[in-house]
């Protein structure tokens, strides 16, 4: 008897994510809220660079791979092409928050009716560990190693808010994957988002709060606890923007 | 279709629609603004997708998404803008996939200012992107060369999978010429866009998009197969306009702009009784090396114009092979010469001379 099935928005390979990532989890909500909507088979994936330029491997439906903090343009390119398609980016917050912060807004503010990932893991993974627009206040990075300050480094960036005042906006919520119940929000959420980009509502952001044990230098249970401890009180969960609610 | 008398950048516009645009995606930079106001109108009058980027590099990646999603696609902008958009070129030529791109040339360095210029032939014929690629320029020097380039182009691109770019100046983009927008152009065997993302629903497997190759190995084979698409390239698509090249006493090399002024200085040297002939390239990259093996022997030297401290002279001197003397004569800055410098320079020769 199975009970557990790999989601058909998976391909059947092995990640390159470290022990303890949380992208695994965040590539299987993705892919199983893909399948669950029955939209695989015109959904276009567009991969960032950090730890998730892989990730066109993984999900198993067509892909492009964009340049760094490119990710919104090219799915800007797809979208405008394929109206009818689902179209996704996939994205670190070093990908989204420094390098592509412009092609964000500016997607969301054209209203781009697309689904945006973020995973917030507070630093730069591929790289090994340099300070992200995310770290927090005192964390430590290759880049920073007495810890982030506000006068050298300026504070950490909160995505979800400065999205939440964006007009074209439909959908911005933040969660987490520290713990079961999360992780079954976050899922909700990220269905959510795909659904209103089905529904063509507009932009759709969903920001994900994740671990880094390698970079963080913690085990993984540590890593989701300092997680919930640290990152969470920093970057509180919910909705922040819900058009169907403000309107 | 009758001549019509249009602004080469209105008529770069109504080219690329008639060669069946998809997409454009732009952002504003002197002196091409009219490139993108008259598409944002003709592609809406046409149900087309018409996007005015945030910046350059969001539109060349905007134009990387929508050539992999399948559309025919185009961006324009000039120098400052296209230095912008270099790391994009070089994905797509990367990634394999057909863009036209259009650079109307305006002075640099840096802000430089926005009077005609042709300084930017590196640029265009070595880029700024990284990596082992190349991008197909075409250098028309009318505004009818032009339109039929842009046509060509859009057609190179797909039959190579590979950025086009058609370079001019702000001289070409902002002058007024009559133009005939219905000359046919050479029918290409064009292979349906097959690798685009456009759902598995529609093709078998996954199609992906995409230029990260991190096994060293698999990314050696993929430059080998860039190289043997660019060899094909230079094998095909090289072009060259070869003018009163028997008995000449002088060749002039020039492209766009300063070939038509260096065809007035011709016409000038001839009634003076100096006969020169003249190399015009169409393609700047794949460069037209062979023609030089046609400049007579007894030829008394080359003599290289631009508009710019001589970019292109360089590559005039790779094809020369040392057969000949060379001299330049250029101006910088958005300065146009006159044909009369361009008289003086063939007159007072090895005045300019540059290599013996």
């Amino acid at each position: 008897m199975i009970k557990y099935e790999r989601s058909k928005g998976l391909t059947d390979v092995n990640t390159h994510y470290c022990p303890g990532c949380t992208h695994g989890i965040l590539h299987k909500l993705v892919a199983e809220v893909l399948e669950e909507l029955n939209v695989l088979d015109h959904t276009v994936g567009i991969a960032s660079v950090g730890c998730s330029v892989f990730s066109y491997e993984y999900f198993n439906c067509d892909f492009q791979q964009a340049p760094h903090g490119r990710a919104c343009a090219l799915a800007t390119g797809v979208k405008r092409v394929l109206p009818d398609n689902v179209v996704f980016t996939y994205q670190g917050d070093g990908d989204l928050a420094s390098i592509g912060i412009a092609e964000t807004i500016h997607a969301a503010n054209r209203g781009e009716n697309i689904t945006v990932i973020m995973a917030n893991n507070a630093t730069y993974g591929m790289t090994g560990g340099q300070m992200a627009p995310t770290t927090l206040l005192g964390q430590k990075a290759t880049t920073a190693q007495d810890g982030r300050n506000t006068i050298q480094h300026g504070n950490p960036m909160h995505v979800s808010e400065i999205f939440a005042t964006i007009d074209r906006a439909a959908y911005v919520e933040r969660v987490a994957l520290t713990d079961i119940g999360n992780i079954r929000k976050a899922k909700k959420a990220i269905k959510k988002a795909f659904t209103y980009q089905i529904e063509k509502k507009g932009f759709t952001l969903i920001e994900v709060v994740s671990t880094c044990p390698v970079n963080w230098g913690m085990k993984p249970r540590e890593a989701l606890d300092w997680a919930k401890e640290h990152m969470i009180p920093i970057y509180p969960l919910g909705v922040y923007k819900d058009i169907e609610k403000n309107d | 279709m009758a001549k019509v008398l249009m602004k080469g950048n209105q008529a770069i516009a109504l080219a690329a629609v008639n060669a069946g645009l998809d997409a454009f995606f732009g952002y504003p930079i002197t002196p091409q603004n009219e490139v993108p106001e008259y598409l944002s109108k003709y592609l809406n009058e046409r149900g087309k997708i018409f996007v005015q980027a945030e910046s350059e590099v969001a539109a060349i990646n905007m134009v990387y998404g929508a050539a992999g999603a399948g559309a025919r696609v185009m961006t324009s902008s000039s120098s400052v803008g296209i230095a912008l958009k270099q790391e994009g070129i070089s994905y797509i030529a990367g990634a394999e996939l057909p863009a036209l791109i259009v650079s109307v040339m305006r002075a640099g360095p840096g802000l430089g200012g926005i009077s005609p210029s042709q300084a930017d032939y590196f640029q265009a014929t070595r880029g700024g992107g990284n990596g082992d690629y190349h991008v197909v320029v075409l250098a028309p020097e009318s505004i009818q060369e032009t339109v039929d380039l842009i046509k060509q182009g859009f057609d190179i691109a797909d039959q190579y999978r590979n950025p086009v770019m058609v370079l001019v100046d702000g001289l070409i983009g902002q002058m007024m010429e009559s133009v005939d927008m219905d000359k046919p152009v050479k029918k290409r065997h064009i292979e349906p866009k097959t690798y685009a993302t456009t759902g598995t629903k529609n093709h078998e497997g996954r199609n992906i998009i995409n230029s990260l190759g991190l096994d060293p190995y698999y990314l050696e084979q993929h430059n080998y197969h860039l190289r043997d698409k660019y060899n094909e390239i230079i094998k095909h698509e090289t072009q060259v306009e070869l003018i009163n090249m028997e008995k000449a006493d002088y060749v002039i090399v020039a492209y766009g702009t300063m070939a038509r002024i260096s065809r007035s200085a011709i016409e000038t040297l001839k009634e003076k009784g100096i006969n020169v002939g003249m190399i015009r390239p169409i393609t700047l990259w794949p460069y037209p090396k062979k023609a030089f093996d046609l400049i007579p022997k007894d030829c008394k030297g080359i003599l290289v114009t631009e508009m710019s401290m001589g970019q292109m002279v360089d590559d005039v001197m790779i094809s020369n092979k040392g057969r000949h003397k060379i001299a330049f004569y250029g101006r910088p800055g958005g300065i146009v010469p006159e044909p009369e410098e361009i008289v003086d320079a063939i007159l007072n020769y090895e005045k300019w001379v540059v290599e013996e």
